[in-house]
């Protein structure tokens, strides 16, 4: 038993070259599945309830699959829908996808898997203690910051989307789902080893990102056999190599070789990867192991309203005195903002150049000739984030340093209005794993289209 | 010869919003040989090269099918929040490059 599954890209939405995409349809693929989520952009996307590509892109990717998925009659499958793969994620999702079936003349069978966990069913299973964070630096969970995020979503296994293909769909449009799961779920519905589906899951779900050379933006093949899979790039100036695949593992993972998903552990430590062909690898030797059922809990919560500058900064005096400069720039707004409450806005200076991108982690603390300026004021509300930041930005244009030479100002704006008011700020205020009973339940299949139309 | 010669890929990314891991991917097996017995890249040591304390490094490990190794470790400041500075973590790598190994 064979099962070809064809990924046209790393996220749907980020488009692939469609004779990539007519090559792999000629190889009679068995189903076409993409993923469509990431964390990765941080939490503005899951907490504002937009998507993480435009709808043009998202539109262009759906659909060329759509079309090729109703040529051969095989199952698409999206996973994450939207990105973020909360309710409204998927459901923009679906609205494209309806249209483009009413552009093709077509009515085909969608099943929609929601993700959406209620916020009562987390505090009891906090209360019961079935909540563990992520990691040690993941705040807990408190009946307020509960209430204050937008939602919150769970990555499903493979469990539902199993259930959904026994309803025979053209299409599947799963809500947050684990990367892997909705990969791994096609080739366990055709009663391959887990184990392999879910590695095999692991490598389609980026694109072509485990070929040389590697993009998100390609189309990839795996194909499931009785005991290991072999996986290939469409464009055959992609070349995977044993090296290239086993490290592929490595994207975006805590670990190399163990990878934790709902109800599974995987572990790749024994695994073989051979070259198979020109380009081609055929791996074996994926293991699984069934810890407690556990799904992985994702939240958004506004915290504050952003607004910012940015400016350079060529005065080499200058340059040598930030902090002092900064210092009294702070304090000289917070006495003209003295009625404000000061834990009610903050005030940050990032310095491009010094440590800008690293922040305290930077060993090198050489001095260099400019500097790229960005400070930002994070408020409780947009319109105090805005007065406040006006006042920092003309307080540090006009602040008088002792021995300053260049006394008609401190800072060079490549922009004007040069204050940007950014709106909302979010955090992560759920990052954790909630233990189930039942793999099934917080997923509901919706089924539209075709010849049916019911809740399940 | 510095780390940054010998590695094909060098790079940080995000492994989740409240953690970065460090990938270090050799070519051949020679290079990856190297570097794994030079004892060189330790939790102790990059602990002390990212100045954060050990135990922020929460997995830490080789593996040898894909001559790699990586290094996760725990973020201050969790992905696009108030105080982050690279919302995908991919810029965290540099302290590596120049590393000595001999």
């Amino acid at each position: 038993m064979r099962t070809l599954i064809l990924s046209p890209c790393g996220i749907l939405g980020y488009g692939f070259p469609n004779e990539s995409f007519q090559a792999a349809l000629k190889q009679r693929p068995d189903a076409i599945v993409v993923d469509a989520g990431s964390t990765d952009a941080g939490p503005h996307k899951l907490g504002a309830g937009v998507a993480i590509v435009s709808r043009m892109a998202a539109k262009k990717d759906l659909s060329r699959l759509m079309e090729g998925a109703r040529r051969l009659g095989i199952p698409l499958l999206v996973g994450s829908s939207g990105g973020s793969g909360a309710r409204k994620h998927t459901m923009w999702t679906l609205d494209i996808v309806q249209e483009i079936a009413k552009e093709m003349g077509w009515d085909p069978r969608i099943a929609v898997i929601l993700a959406d966990i209620p916020k009562e069913d987390i505090l009891m299973a906090q209360r019961e203690g079935r909540i563990e964070p992520m990691s040690v630096n993941v705040p807990a969970i408190t009946e307020e910051t509960l209430k204050e995020t937008n939602g919150v979503v769970a990555q499903m296994g493979v469990e539902p989307i199993l259930r959904a293909l026994e309803g025979r769909p053209d299409i599947v449009l799963c809500g947050r789902a684990y990367d892997p799961a909705s990969f791994a779920a096609v080739g366990m519905a055709r009663g391959h080893d887990p184990a392999l589906c879910y590695h095999l899951g692991k490598i389609l779900e980026c694109g072509t990102l485990c070929a040389e050379p590697g993009t998100a933006k390609d189309v990839m093949l795996g194909q499931l056999d009785d005991d290991g899979f072999e996986v290939w790039a469409a464009d055959p100036r992609r070349k995977c190599t044993p090296t290239s695949v086993a490290a592929h593992t490595f994207y975006e993972k805590d670990h190399p070789y163990i990878l934790k998903g709902p109800g599974i552990v995987l572990d790749l430590s024994c695994c073989a990867f051979r070259q198979a062909g020109d380009g081609r690898v055929r791996v074996t030797g994926s293991r699984i192991t069934y810890p407690p059922y556990a799904i992985k809990l994702e939240g958004a919560r506004r915290v504050a309203y952003r607004t910012f500058v940015l400016a350079g900064i060529r005065d080499p005096m200058l340059i040598s005195r930030l902090d002092e400069v900064e210092e009294a720039v702070v304090r000289s707004v917070e006495s003209y903002y003295d009625d404000i409450p000061r834990d009610s806005y903050q005030i940050r200076f990032v310095h491009y150049g010094l440590d800008g991108v690293m922040g305290s982690l930077e060993p090198d603390r050489t001095l260099p000739h400019e500097i790229g300026l960005m400070f930002e004021v994070i408020a409780d509300t947009q319109e105090k984030a805005d007065a406040i930041c006006a006042t920092t930005r003309s307080a540090y244009l006009h602040y008088g340093y002792p021995g300053r030479k260049s006394t008609a100002g401190n800072l060079a704006f490549p922009f004007a209005p040069s204050d940007i008011s950014f709106g909302p700020v979010y955090v992560f205020s759920v990052y954790h794993l909630m233990y189930v009973d039942d793999p099934l339940r917080y997923f509901p299949i919706e089924w539209l289209g075709g010849d049916r139309n019911e809740t399940v | 010869m510095r780390l940054y010669d010998l590695a094909h890929v060098l790079r940080s990314k995000n492994s989740g919003p409240f953690e970065v891991t460090l990938d270090i991917l050799f070519s051949d097996p020679e290079a990856y040989e190297r570097v794994k017995k030079s004892g060189r890249i330790t939790r102790e040591a990059i602990a002390a090269l990212y100045r954060i304390p050990v135990s922020h490094i929460t997995d830490f490990a080789w593996y040898d099918p894909g001559l790699g190794v990586k290094i996760t470790f725990l973020r201050d400041t969790s992905s696009g929040t108030v105080g982050d500075r690279d919302v995908y973590g991919a810029q965290q790598h540099a302290p590596l490059i120049d590393l000595e190994i001999p």
